[in-house]
C-alpha cells in the first residue's frame, strides 16, 4: 500500500506510494519495518507516486540511514521528494547517536530516592528561614509605617476590609447560624435526658462567644482570602508585577502585603462579632421552637451564663488568626516561581497552612486562658 | 483562484465598541500572509476568529473552502487538525515538558507507538532549531525565544497545510528571526504550506511576505507587498516610510 518491493538477488527496486503523512505514519512505519535487507546490495527508490509531508520524509530518511548503515548502496531512481532534503538539512547538524541514546523519561534509580529526601529535608529548613524572613520583613514594614501614616496605604486597606470583610458577611452569618442551630440541637439531645435542659444555652452561648464563632469564621476566610491573597500575589509574581515594583524601589511587602494584613485585621474581629450576633439568634431559634422556651428567659439564661470576659477571648482571637491567614496567604503567593501549575500548588498550600495555623492557635490560646483561669 | 482562507464580511463587536466593520481577508494557497495593524486593531480577534475560537458577529469565514463559521464541534475538530498555530506568548503547557508539548497534538490525532512518537517529536524540535537537551526542560526553565520555536514546533506536529502564526518573531533576537524567516519561506516553498502571520517585524514582513493586510478603521486592505507599500492611505504611509521602514527597505531592496 505504501510501497511496492521487486527483489531481484542482491537488488531491491522500490516503489514508494500512496501518503507517506503524519496521519499514516503507524502503518508506513510498520510497512519499511517489513522490508527484507538481508543479503541486499543495493537498493533503488523512485518516490514519484508518494505523497510526502514532513513526517513522511523524515520516516524515509530514517529508514535510508538504516539501509546505508548497514552497508547497502541506496539511490534514488528520478527525483528524490522535495521534503527528503529539508530533512536532511535539519538533520545534518545532529549526531543521529545522541538522538537515539538521550533519556527522555527519568526512570526510577534508588539513589534519586535518597537524594529526594535529601533535598526535602534541606528545602524544609529553608522553607522556614523563608517564612520567619517574610514575618522579619512584615514586622519592618509595619514598624515603618506606624511611624509614617501615608505609608499603611489606607485605601488599599479599606479595599482588602471590603473584599475579605464586607463580602464574606452572607457566608460567615450561614455558617454561625447553621453552626449554633446544631450546637443547640446536640446539646438538647443529650441534656433533656437530665431535665437539664436550660443549660443548652450555656452551651450555645459559651460555646458559640469563645470557640465557635471565631474559629469557623477563621476558617471560612482562610479558604476565602487565604486563597485569594496567594492566587493574586502568585499571579503578580508570574507576570513579573512583583520585579516591576522592586525595580521602582517599591517594597511590596509595604504596598502589597501589609494592607492584606491590616485589612485582615480589621475585617476578621469584624465578622466574629456578626458571627457571634447570628450564632446566638441561631440558639434562641432553636431553644423556642425545640424546647418551647420564652424568649425572655433564654435572654435571661444568656446573661447569666457568661463571665465579663467571655465575649472578649473570643474576639481577641480574631486579629491573631488575621495575622496568621494573611501571611500565609501572602507568603506563599510570593513564592510561586515560574508556571501556573506551581501557582495552584502554592494556592493550595496556603489555604492549608493558613487552616492549620489557625488551630495551632487556636489550641495554644485554650491552654494560655485555662493557666490564667479565665 | 484557490483560496486557503477566506474571511467574508467579518464583524466583531465588544459592546459597543466595533472592532471589525467589515473585513475581508483571501489568502490563496501556498503563500505566505502577513497581516499588520497598530495596537489595539484587532489583529489577535481577527485570528481568533479565522480559527473558529470565536464565533463573528456577523460574516463567514472558508478554511480551505469550507465554512466553518456554522460548522458544528465535531466537524470542527477535524478542521482543526488541518491548522497549526501559535500563540502570541507560546501558550505552552506548563505542566508539560517541551516534548510532551510537542507531542500532545500527535497523541490526539495519530495513532503512533511511544518510541516512534518520541523520535518524530524530536525531529520536529530539531526543525525549528532545539538542541534535543531542550526537550526534558518545562516550559518555565525555556528562555522567549526558546518558547517561540516550541510553539512553532507544537503547530507542525500534525504537518498542516496551514499554518497561522501570531507575532512569531516578538521577542527574538535578530539572529534566530531571520533563521525562523528562513525556515517559514522553506516549508512554504517545499511543502507548499500556506502561512497566515500577525507581525510587526519589518524585516520578516520584507523578507518573507507575498501579500500583506492592514487592518486600519476596523477594515482589511490588502494587497501584495509592492502595492502596499505605494498605498496612499496615512496609515499605511505612516507604517511602511516611517525612519524605521525606510532603512529596511533599503536593506531589501523593495518599495518606491
Amino acid at each position: 500500500m505504501y510501497l511496492q518491493a521487486q527483489r531481484d538477488h542482491s537488488r531491491l527496486d522500490l516503489r514508494l506510494e500512496g501518503q507517506w503523512r503524519s496521519h499514516e505514519l503507524q502503518q508506513v512505519d510498520a510497512a519499511l519495518d517489513a522490508v527484507d535487507l538481508t543479503g541486499l546490495k543495493t537498493l533503488h527508490c523512485r518516490a514519484e507516486a508518494a505523497e510526502f509531508d514532513l513526517s513522511g520524509a523524515w520516516l524515509l530518511h530514517n529508514f535510508l540511514a538504516r539501509v546505508r548503515g548497514a552497508g547497502i548502496s541506496a539511490e534514488f531512481d528520478g527525483t528524490p521528494p522535495a521534503s527528503l532534503a529539508l530533512v536532511e538539512r535539519t538533520l545534518s547538524g545532529f549526531p543521529d547517536q545522541a538522538l537515539q541514546e538521550m533519556p527522555l523519561h527519568s526512570l526510577l534509580d534508588p539513589g534519586a530516592a535518597v537524594e529526594g529526601l535529601g533535598r526535602r529535608v534541606v528545602n524544609s529548613w529553608w522553607r522556614l528561614y523563608s517564612a520567619l524572613d517574610f514575618a522579619g520583613r512584615l514586622a519592618v514594614a509595619a514598624g515603618n509605617a506606624s511611624v509614617h501614616l501615608r505609608r499603611l496605604h489606607p485605601i488599599s486597606v479599606a479595599r482588602h476590609v471590603y473584599e475579605t470583610g464586607v463580602t464574606a458577611i452572607p457566608i460567615a452569618s450561614l455558617i454561625a447560624f447553621l453552626i449554633s442551630v446544631i450546637l443547640a440541637f446536640m446539646g438538647a439531645q443529650q441534656l433533656l435526658k437530665f431535665g437539664a435542659d436550660i443549660f443548652v444555652v450555656d452551651l450555645v452561648t459559651i460555646g458559640q462567644l469563645r470557640e465557635l464563632g471565631v474559629l469557623l469564621t477563621a476558617i471560612i476566610v482562610a479558604g476565602r482570602s487565604g486563597s485569594a491573597f496567594a492566587a493574586e500575589l502568585g499571579a503578580m509574581q508570574l507576570n513579573e508585577e512583583i520585579d516591576a515594583l522592586r525595580a521602582m524601589g517599591v517594597e511590596p511587602i509595604e504596598v502589597l502585603v501589609l494592607p492584606r494584613v491590616l485589612g485582615l485585621v480589621i475585617a476578621l474581629p469584624l465578622l466574629t462579632v456578626i458571627a457571634d450576633i447570628i450564632g446566638l439568634v441561631g440558639g434562641g431559634l432553636l431553644c423556642h421552637v425545640l424546647l418551647h422556651m420564652p424568649l425572655a428567659q433564654y435572654l435571661n439564661r444568656v446573661q447569666e451564663s457568661i463571665a465579663p470576659t467571655t465575649f472578649w477571648v473570643g474576639l481577641l482571637k480574631a486579629p491573631v488568626f488575621a495575622v496568621l491567614i494573611a501571611i500565609s496567604g501572602c507568603w506563599c503567593g510570593l513564592r510561586v516561581r515560574g508556571s501556573s501549575r506551581d501557582l495552584g500548588t502554592k494556592t493550595t498550600a496556603a489555604v492549608v497552612l493558613a487552616i492549620f495555623m489557625v488551630l495551632l492557635a487556636d489550641a495554644l490560646f485554650a491552654v494560655l486562658f485555662m493557666e490564667l483561669d479565665i | 483562484m484557490d483560496y486557503a482562507v477566506q474571511a467574508i464580511g467579518i464583524v466583531n463587536r465588544f459592546g459597543r465598541q466595533l472592532v471589525h466593520k467589515d473585513v475581508n481577508l483571501e489568502v490563496e494557497t501556498g503563500e505566505i500572509f502577513c497581516i499588520v495593524g497598530g495596537s489595539g486593531a484587532g489583529k489577535s480577534l481577527l485570528l481568533r476568529t479565522i480559527l473558529g475560537l470565536l464565533k463573528p458577529a456577523a460574516g463567514r469565514v472558508l478554511l480551505e473552502g469550507r465554512d466553518i463559521t456554522g460548522m458544528s464541534a465535531a466537524q470542527l475538530r477535524a478542521v482543526k487538525a488541518s491548522y497549526g498555530v501559535t500563540f502570541q506568548n507560546g501558550a505552552l503547557f506548563s505542566s508539560l515538558t517541551v516534548l510532551q508539548n510537542v507531542q500532545l497534538p500527535m497523541l490526539e490525532y495519530l495513532n503512533l507507538d511511544s518510541q516512534l512518537l518520541d523520535q518524530l517529536a524530536l525531529f520536529k524540535l530539531e526543525l525549528v532549531g532545539l538542541p534535543p537537551d531542550a526537550a526534558r526542560k518545562y516550559p518555565s526553565q525555556l528562555s522567549g525565544g526558546m518558547i517561540k520555536r516550541v510553539a512553532l514546533a507544537r503547530a507542525l506536529a500534525l504537518d498542516p497545510r496551514l499554518l497561522f502564526l501570531d507575532e512569531p518573531t516578538a521577542g527574538l533576537d535578530p539572529v534566530s528571526a531571520a533563521a525562523l524567516d528562513e525556515l517559514l519561506v522553506y516549508l512554504q516553498r517545499e511543502l507548499k504550506l500556506t502561512v497566515v502571520m500577525i507581525t510587526h517585524d519589518l524585516d520578516t514582513i520584507f523578507r518573507v511576505a507575498n501579500h500583506v493586510g492592514m487592518l486600519v478603521d476596523g477594515s482589511l486592505i490588502s494587497d501584495t507587498l509592492e502595492g502596499i507599500v505605494q498605498n496612499r492611505q496615512p496609515w499605511i504611509r505612516a507604517y511602511f516610510h516611517g525612519e524605521r521602514a525606510k532603512q529596511r527597505r533599503g536593506r531589501h531592496g523593495t518599495g518606491s
